[in-house]
């Protein structure tokens, strides 16, 4: 019991990093209907953006946890928006309007470019960090066996929830919010219309790149080593949570990250450690196949 | 676009250019000796490749501002040219791969890169059928050659069949998982299908290393059989069994070397052919057809399942083919050998060479795999030019270098229709 109840924390804290960066996935995939596939590795830059900002904030003396989180934050959401937008700019816009493969192949590419961009620049070891933030409270006890809630798992909980706030404040209530919608649900209609579908199109990159970024400081700081490879796994994973929670849809996209950050959990607890991708993967597959709307997703209506 | 104009946004571009590579490219974080880490800075690159934006931003403005950079619509005689001197250049190609191994010069190297390079253009040719001309997007089709290495090393190493009984038994494996996995996928959208065959890349990947009981796990599978000329090995022992004793010929390595190249050769060659005339029969127009418009496939009652499943499985086939021809020829695998960047390079490959062009997968793969070995010292940087180069050509030749994208069948005049023209069924 205790057990699983220490394995339903880890999830949880693992299941919001997936979610943050499954609401990438699901918002570009909404908005122009292309699988965004460098993604994961936008979430890997913002890792890495972030360790630097830890490095140069250590050089600083700058060494107070709440602070030092914030600052990193702040400097990676700002430098891996530019990645998200230079992206949208140099890979995809050209694209709009060619045939239907394009866009994937040039995002595969971009996804090579970016892994190897960042292996070469930063080299290929894995990057360890010490723990900024330690300690924990101790939640329930039975017997030896003591459940622990980390303080850097609550920090995970509550700075995701805080961004997927001011995500969904902004989806909802600001112009941005209503034009990104507009282009989603017509954008031939919303351009006719008066709204720069470009412009919208690129900020909702930059917004992806900006959650990814929190999502890849978050891993860095729960996990504590990153490498270049990170991202493969990470995105791919993020965008079963994208596809089970119904693609297209942002509450899906959470709580897609949330059960997929469980399953994953509870499957290497319970049954492998060895085949946790599998089970990722299968669920991938299984939601693809059974239910290709997913949990919250609308059904697609092919028109001619 | 006027020089004033262009040098401002020459600027803005430079600007972009500090932001996104002052933190990656000017701080480089090491690890120390004790383990911690440190930054290193590296603001000297950082300029230069902020220059070189800047340069090559200005450069493209003013270029751009006289001709205009459009993805050119229809044929033009650039690609005319191409299509007429790609028939000079198959012909030319063949004839040199035929008599590569006795131009004077060509050493043992040389002929070990003739036969990577063919072990890729044959991988291209087996994933163009899926993905050039079916227009289904496998990006897992390094599953199927770990399947066929599998399925010949296991065969082999365990029931000592020869090379030439495991060859067709290691393709109709690698068809059987093709149509297995096909067939659960049939009814996704193009982008999914991508997915989820790269989820299936990676699920055969991990079983092969956990799998430890059978497929040895990550230590592999050592001492495959290497393949002997119908029946009669290659050794140095010279006995009247040998193929240099029964050819009374003085024993060499060399042998198997050139045989193994004429044997990847006429596999490539196999895949080839097949494709070709598959292409003229109503599989491959139906393919044609599918690749162009799903909808209008169903509409015009072509079977959408058995079009779809017999290019996975013939696609896995030829994969299968290739990948029990790389075992025999390394005598050792472990599932490192297949992991997503292979699929990634072989799709890269069929991309650059035009989806559904035979021709000009031949050359990429000729470019890309030969460049990859001339630039071996730089392993890092070359997967780095390869991403670029797919995103280039994707923007600038959406249909690939060479490739147009004729339909092997036309009502009235033949014409080829560029991306522009169409607008495509999501399929």
């Amino acid at each position: 019991m205790a057990y699983a109840l220490q394995q339903l924390i880890n999830g949880i804290s693992l299941g919001m990093i997936y979610g943050l960066i499954a609401v990438g996935y699901t918002m570009v995939y909404g908005i122009i209907g292309m699988i965004n596939f460098a993604h994961g590795d936008v979430f890997m830059v913002g890792a890495f953006v972030s360790l630097i900002a830890l490095l140069l904030l250590q050089l600083g003396g700058v060494m107070d946890g709440t602070a030092a989180i914030l600052l990193m934050l702040l400097f990676s959401v700002a430098v891996t928006a530019l990645y998200g937008w230079t992206t949208e700019r140099i890979a995809y816009r050209p694209l709009r309007g060619s045939f239907r493969l394009a866009p994937l192949i040039s995002a595969i590419g971009l996804s090579i470019v970016l892994q190897n961009f960042v292996q070469v620049s930063q080299g290929a070891r894995v990057k360890p960090v010490e723990a900024v933030l330690s300690g924990g409270v101790e939640v329930f006890r039975e017997g030896d066996f003591a459940v622990q809630l980390s303080y850097m798992q609550m920090l995970i909980v509550g700075t995701t929830l805080a961004a997927l706030a001011a995500f969904t404040v902004l989806v909802t209530r600001t112009p941005l919010g209503r034009a990104m919608r507009a282009c989603e649900q017509d954008r031939k209609m919303a351009a006719l219309l008066g709204i720069d579908t470009d412009r919208t199109i690129s900020l909702t990159f930059v917004i992806g790149a900006a959650l990814a970024a929190v999502a890849g400081t978050m891993y860095l700081l729960r996990y504590g080593v990153i490498d270049f490879y990170i991202g493969f796994l990470a995105g791919v994973k993020a965008f079963t949570a994208a596809v089970l929670g119904g693609i297209g849809s942002l509450p899906g996209a959470v709580l897609g990250g949330l059960l997929i950050g469980l399953i994953e959990t509870f499957w290497s607890a319970y049954f492998s450690v060895q085949y946790k991708d599998v089970a990722a993967f299968s669920i991938l597959v299984l939601t693809l196949i059974f239910m290709p709307t997913g949990l919250l997703g609308r059904q697609e209506v092919e028109k001619v | 676009m006027n020089p004033a104009a262009a040098l401002r946004d020459a600027g803005l571009a430079a600007l972009v250019a500090f932001g996104l590579f002052a933190p990656l490219v000017g701080l480089r974080t090491d690890v120390s000796p004790t383990g911690g880490l440190f930054l290193r800075t590296r603001w000297t690159d950082v300029a230069i490749l902020c220059g070189l934006v800047f340069a090559g931003r200005f450069l493209l403005s003013l270029w751009t501002g006289r001709r205009g950079l459009r993805p050119t619509a229809g044929p033009t005689p650039w690609t005319a040219r191409l299509e007429r001197l790609s028939t000079f250049v198959a012909p030319a190609l063949l004839g040199l791969a035929l008599v590569l191994p006795f131009i004077p010069g060509v050493e043992r190297y040389e002929l070990d890169i003739g036969i990577l390079v063919l072990t890729y253009v044959m991988l291209g040719w087996g994933l163009n059928i899926v993905v050039g001309l079916a227009g289904l997007l496998d990006l897992g089709y390094v599953a199927f050659y770990a399947i066929g290495a599998y399925a010949y090393a296991l065969l082999a190493t365990t029931f000592g069949l020869s090379f030439w009984v495991c060859l067709p038994l290691a393709g109709i494996l690698a068809a059987f998982w093709g149509v297995l996995l096909g067939f659960p996928v049939l009814r996704l959208r193009g982008d999914y299908l991508a997915i989820v065959t790269l989820a299936f890349g990676e699920i055969i990947r991990v079983v092969l290393i956990n799998w430890t009981s059978l497929t040895g796990g990550p230590n592999g599978i050592s001492g495959i059989p290497r393949p002997s000329f119908f029946g009669l090995p290659f050794d140095a022992s010279g006995d009247p069994g040998t193929f240099a004793g029964f050819f009374g010929l003085e024993p060499s390595p060399w042998h198997r070397v050139v045989f193994l190249y004429y044997l990847i050769l006429a596999l490539a060659l196999l895949t080839n052919w097949v494709t070709i005339r598959l292409r003229r029969q109503p599989l491959g127009r139906a393919w044609e057809a599918l690749r162009e418009d799903e909808i209008a496939c169903r509409a015009l009652g072509i079977n959408v399942t058995t079009t779809k499943l017999s290019a996975f499985a013939l696609g896995a086939m030829f994969g299968g083919f290739a990948g029990a021809f790389f075992a025999t020829r390394q005598a050792f695998i472990s599932p490192e050998s297949f992991t997503f960047i292979e699929s990634a390079i072989i799709l890269a490959i069929v991309v650059l060479g035009g989806l559904g062009s035979q021709v000009g997968v031949a050359i990429a793969a000729l470019v890309m795999i030969g460049g990859f070995e001339l630039f071996r010292n730089l392993e890092e940087w070359r997967m780095l030019v390869f991403g670029a180069a797919m995103v280039v050509i994707m923007v600038l030749r959406p249909r690939g270098l060479v490739g147009t994208r004729t339909p092997t069948v036309a009502l009235g005049q033949k014409r080829a229709i560029s991306g522009d023209l169409v607008s495509e069924g999501h399929g």
